[in-house]
């Protein structure tokens, strides 16, 4: 197979959950980041924590694309795909693209594996893989060969053959060794038998890729380092970057952070890294469930923290009324939803896009909240910040939208400047937002933003009490008047919608408002989206990308915006969610194209819905 | 700076008309703290009620302190929160019996268990008052209410024993009639480090009038109540001449009376607060004759829980210096782009 006529190469690491495959990709990812490449990665692994051996469902999958020019998905179809068993044969033969390269450790296919997987006899000895270009190895006999040196047990030896494979790979791709060879000693520092079995597989896996009798099968192939803006960069995943970007958003208000969380898929990484981070002045706290966690973080809010709470899809419905309780006391939190495949307990470990609805929609009463979302890996720095700031200068609970992939996927990443980055302004209230009487209105508003006061407890003659009952306009007191609750249900309306004039205008990613066709995206189909509007203009298509960061209240130029069009495209991983929401806001008739099954969209599926729609703009001329 | 200011009742009220039945306990509950905190400080801008939902809980309102009436059993998680953030606070939490022991039964248990420094204040009437007198966990078996027409099924719940089962640190009881015992479990709860839990049988004039007659009545209630005293024999009655001893065979409290059957005063049982199984024992006291034992049944202090979390703060801060965001972000594996 020629890889050199290839801008970027996907490569895909299949096999059972304890064959180390996220491990292998995360190792392969870094080694590329440092050979200078673009690159997005896909860990792809079962809801199960050990599913039992062999078996599909407990196939674990890395996809990593990588390569010299712009790279901003995982990739559509594998072009290389390593299968470590036969059930993540099963699973993942079906992705790989037509003419690709199967690896396939031999010794793991042994009879009780082929059954496991459903193959009725060996798939190896069969035509399956005629239309692609196989390379059958015993993986596990040659790590087993490679180890022996070091008596380990059975079962030690072959847990390496993880490493000789990355160990081949890196030397397919031209990678350095070095970087994973320092990371085994530092992880075994205390097993150094197991490091030394460990670097001894990998580098068995390299120079078995530079022995002369494989030459014939596989061709060394080298892809130039690509193109990047000047600075310093490092990869990073989504959860890294979220976590980043809250702890910067307390240091930029000045504010200690307290996280009030709970364990879930896939939101947990952002817990773990900010557990990390005390030396920061990031309080973190477990709590016993989602809705002890969000409310933690009120009375953190309360107490004049910046208050974060994180969850994912079915934590978020349990603090739904929580949530409403920020938005009634009018207290500043930022509430992280990283999504995942609904409904209830839906696909756990697989990514969507489909709390779109409930961020915006989902709680009891008039409850406006403002809902933005990051759109990659990097983004969630920016967009932690963001949400912060709205938080803190509009006193009201701001929701963040994620997801599994954004979360788990990594991408090179320009490293910001913390001391660059723009302050965000904290005022709490003092003795001279006492009113002539002396007495101190806790709902007392700037009337340009609609924010109300923030006083601290702690603050002498600022005593006020607030909480989830109606309060009075003019003195915060308990409230049951009609007038007075119409009055306040629109304030905190007008509040949110009136952010529209302190975010950004909309624009366009790609095309210009003379295009027929514009695609409208949010968070992680950027990549894919991108990608697939670039193919487009350069078939001479006429289409335009947007792509939502603010999904409420929406750009103040979109309405405009979207007019200019013939047709919109609103591509996204729910059942057209934002589609709805842009008919509600905008009056717009958009065409929805809907993905989920659990996979981010492939380039060419929006690609397809782009040509139909040019299509259509084409005929309604 | 300045002299502190004695406080008096005055400044702990607020300025909002009290809106609970006429006759709740709660009035007497509210009059007592109101009584009470300025004894037991000066800075009443450090003074924080948190609420859940239920008439207790619009207790936070009449305080002329910081106050949040949160949502339906949370309080303990919101004053968690408050308390992590600033533990400088004195922070009470107002709850009730289904506020605190039903919707919000999972937040009491944790708040426990880690052992944060509020005092929680659970007034138990043994019904839903606010939602018009459905029964509650703590209502005894067969009450009728409307959700209960022939009578409740499931056992009810003592609020005490959960607490211990939780691992509270201390435990009291008092009455909301009683306006001399239940200043001192104030006072102990606030100078309590840590969880205190304080139940307070409150009167409900409308739903459950008279619940806790046989132990409140006054004419009675020197000989159904017992107010155990660390380091006093576990004595009561009119004629102070009952008390508590320990069977040994059957490891259970026998009821006697001084100068009956030989028994002396040095025959009673002394009340140790720290003990969990004696504090278990008079949680759980039933029987012809037995007192509702009251007043500080258990307690024994250890470090609360924000206190060891700003410590393990300040020991990570103190080994890897203060946090520099730059710095971390650029202590992976970095590369230049010229």
């Amino acid at each position: 197979m020629d890889f050199e006529n290839l801008e970027s190469v996907v490569i895909r690491f299949a096999g059972d959950s304890g064959d180390g495959m996220q491990l292998t990709g995360s190792q392969f990812t870094i080694s590329t980041a440092l050979a200078g490449h673009e690159l997005a990665t896909f860990p792809d692994f079962p809801a199960e924590i050990r599913a039992p051996q062999g078996t599909t469902f407990g196939v674990s999958a890395f996809q990593i694309n990588f390569g010299s020019s712009h790279v901003s998905t995982p990739g559509d179809e594998p072009d290389v795909l390593v299968c470590m068993n036969p059930a993540a044969l099963k699973t993942n033969l079906k992705l790989l693209r037509p003419g690709g390269m199967v690896v396939v450790d031999t010794g793991a296919f042994n009879k009780r594996n082929i059954q496991k997987a459903g193959y009725d006899s060996n798939p190896l000895e069969t035509d399956l893989l005629a239309e692609y270009q196989t390379l059958e190895l015993d993986i596990t006999a040659l790590t087993m060969e490679s180890v022996k040196e070091f008596g380990l047990g059975n079962k030690e030896a072959v847990r390496s053959k993880n490493m000789w494979t990355l160990g081949l790979m890196l030397w397919m791709f031209g990678r350095d060794r070095g970087p994973i060879t320092t990371w085994l000693e530092k992880k075994f520092a205390n097993k150094p038998e197991i490091a030394e079995a460990n670097i001894a597989a990998l580098n068995a896996g390299h120079i078995y890729g530079e022995t002369a009798e494989l030459s014939s099968d596989l061709k060394k192939y080298h892809i130039q380092p690509a193109k990047q803006e000047k600075g310093t960069y490092r990869t990073v995943t989504g959860s890294e970057a979220m976590a980043w970007g809250l702890a910067a958003a307390g240091q930029l208000s000045g504010l200690d952070v307290m996280l009030g969380s709970y364990p879930i898929t896939p939101a947990s990484p952002v817990l773990h890294q900010l557990s990390n981070m005390k030396e920061y002045g990031v309080t973190t706290f477990q709590a016993e469930d989602e809705i002890a966690a969000i409310c933690a973080a009120i009375g953190a809010s309360f107490g004049g923290a910046l208050a974060v709470t994180s969850s994912s899809g079915p934590g978020i419905a349990l603090k739904g009324e929580a949530i409403g309780l920020a938005i009634s006391a009018e207290l500043p939190l930022v509430v992280v939803n990283s999504q995942r495949g609904g409904p209830s307990t839906g696909l756990p470990t697989k990514t969507e896009q489909s709390d779109l609805y409930q961020a915006v929609y989902g709680r009891n009463g008039d409850a406006p909240m403002p809902v933005i979302a990051s759109s990659t890996p990097g983004d969630c720095f920016y967009v932690a910040i963001e949400a912060a700031r709205l938080s803190l200068k509009y006193m009201t609970p701001v929701m963040l939208l994620t997801d599994g992939f954004i979360a788990n996927a990594a991408e090179p990443w320009k490293l910001p400047d913390i001391n660059q980055l723009a302050p965000i302004e904290v005022n709490f209230a003092g003795s001279n937002d006492l009113d002539e009487d002396g007495n101190f209105n806790p709902f007392k508003r700037d009337m340009e933003t609609l924010a109300r006061v923030w006083a601290k407890p702690g603050t002498p003659g600022l005593e006020h009490r607030i909480g989830g009952l109606e309060k009075g306009f003019d003195n915060g007191h308990i409230s049951y008047d009609g007038d007075n609750h119409q009055k306040m249900t629109n304030i905190r309306r007008d509040k949110v919608n009136n952010i529209a004039n302190d975010i950004p205008e909309q624009d366009l990613l790609a095309g210009s408002e003379d295009d027929d066709v514009l695609v409208i995206g949010w968070g992680s189909t950027r990549g894919a989206i991108e990608q697939a509007v670039s193919r487009a203009r350069q078939q001479g298509l006429k289409v335009a990308h947007a792509h939502l960061r603010y999904i409420n209240p929406l750009p103040r130029n979109l309405a405009n915006m979207v007019a200019k069009f013939k047709r919109v495209l609103v591509p996204e991983m729910n059942d057209g969610q934002l589609m709805t929401l842009l008919r509600d806001k905008l009056l717009l008739d958009a065409t929805s194209l809907s993905k989920v099954e659990g996979q981010p969209f492939k380039i060419r599926e929006i690609l397809e819905a782009i040509e139909r729609e040019c299509a259509a703009a084409g005929d309604s001329q | 700076m300045n002299e502190a200011v004695k406080l008096t009742l005055k400044d702990f009220t607020s300025d909002q008309e009290v809106r609970w039945c006429p006759g709740c306990g709660d009035y007497a509950i509210l009059k007592c703290m109101q009584r009470t905190l300025p004894s037991l400080t000066s800075e009443k801008e450090k003074t924080v009620f948190v609420s859940g939902i239920g008439c207790s809980s619009r207790f936070p309102y009449y305080m002329n302190t910081y106050g949040f009436h949160t949502i339906h059993g949370r309080a303990p998680s919101v004053a968690t929160g408050l308390k992590l953030s600033n533990p400088d606070l004195d922070v009470w939490v107002i709850t009730g019996d289904g506020d605190g022991l039903s919707i919000g039964g999972n937040h009491m248990m944790h708040v426990l268990r880690r052992n944060v420094d509020l005092n929680i204040l659970l007034f138990n009437n043994e019904i839903y008052g606010l939602t018009k007198g459905q029964y509650s966990p703590t209502s005894n078996v067969g009450t009728r209410s409307p959700s209960t027409p022939q009578g409740s099924l499931d056992a009810s719940l003592n609020p005490c024993a959960f607490a211990l089962g939780a691992g509270a640190r201390f435990i009291a009881r008092t009455v909301d009639t009683d306006q001399k015992h239940m200043p001192t479990v104030f006072t102990r709860a606030k100078e309590h480090v840590g969880a205190s839990f304080v139940e307070i049988f409150q009167n409900c004039i409308v739903y459950n009038d008279g619940v806790f007659e046989d132990f409140t009545n006054k004419k009675e209630a020197a000989d159904r109540q017992l107010h155990a005293i660390h380091g006093e024999p576990l004595i009561f009655g009119k004629e102070r001449n009952k008390g508590l001893v320990l069977n040994t065979k059957t490891l259970t409290l026998d009821l006697v009376t001084i100068g009956e059957n030989g028994i002396t005063e040095g025959d009673i049982l002394v009340h140790d607060e720290t003990n969990p199984t004696l504090a278990q024992m008079l949680i759980k006291l039933s029987g012809e004759g037995m007192p509702m034992v009251l007043g500080v049944i258990y307690c024994d202090p250890a470090e609360s829980y924000e206190k060891i979390v700003h410590q393990q703060q300040e020991n990570v801060t103190a080994q890897k210096g203060k946090g520099d965001l730059n710095a971390l972000m650029r202590a992976g594996r970095t590369w230049e782009v010229a």
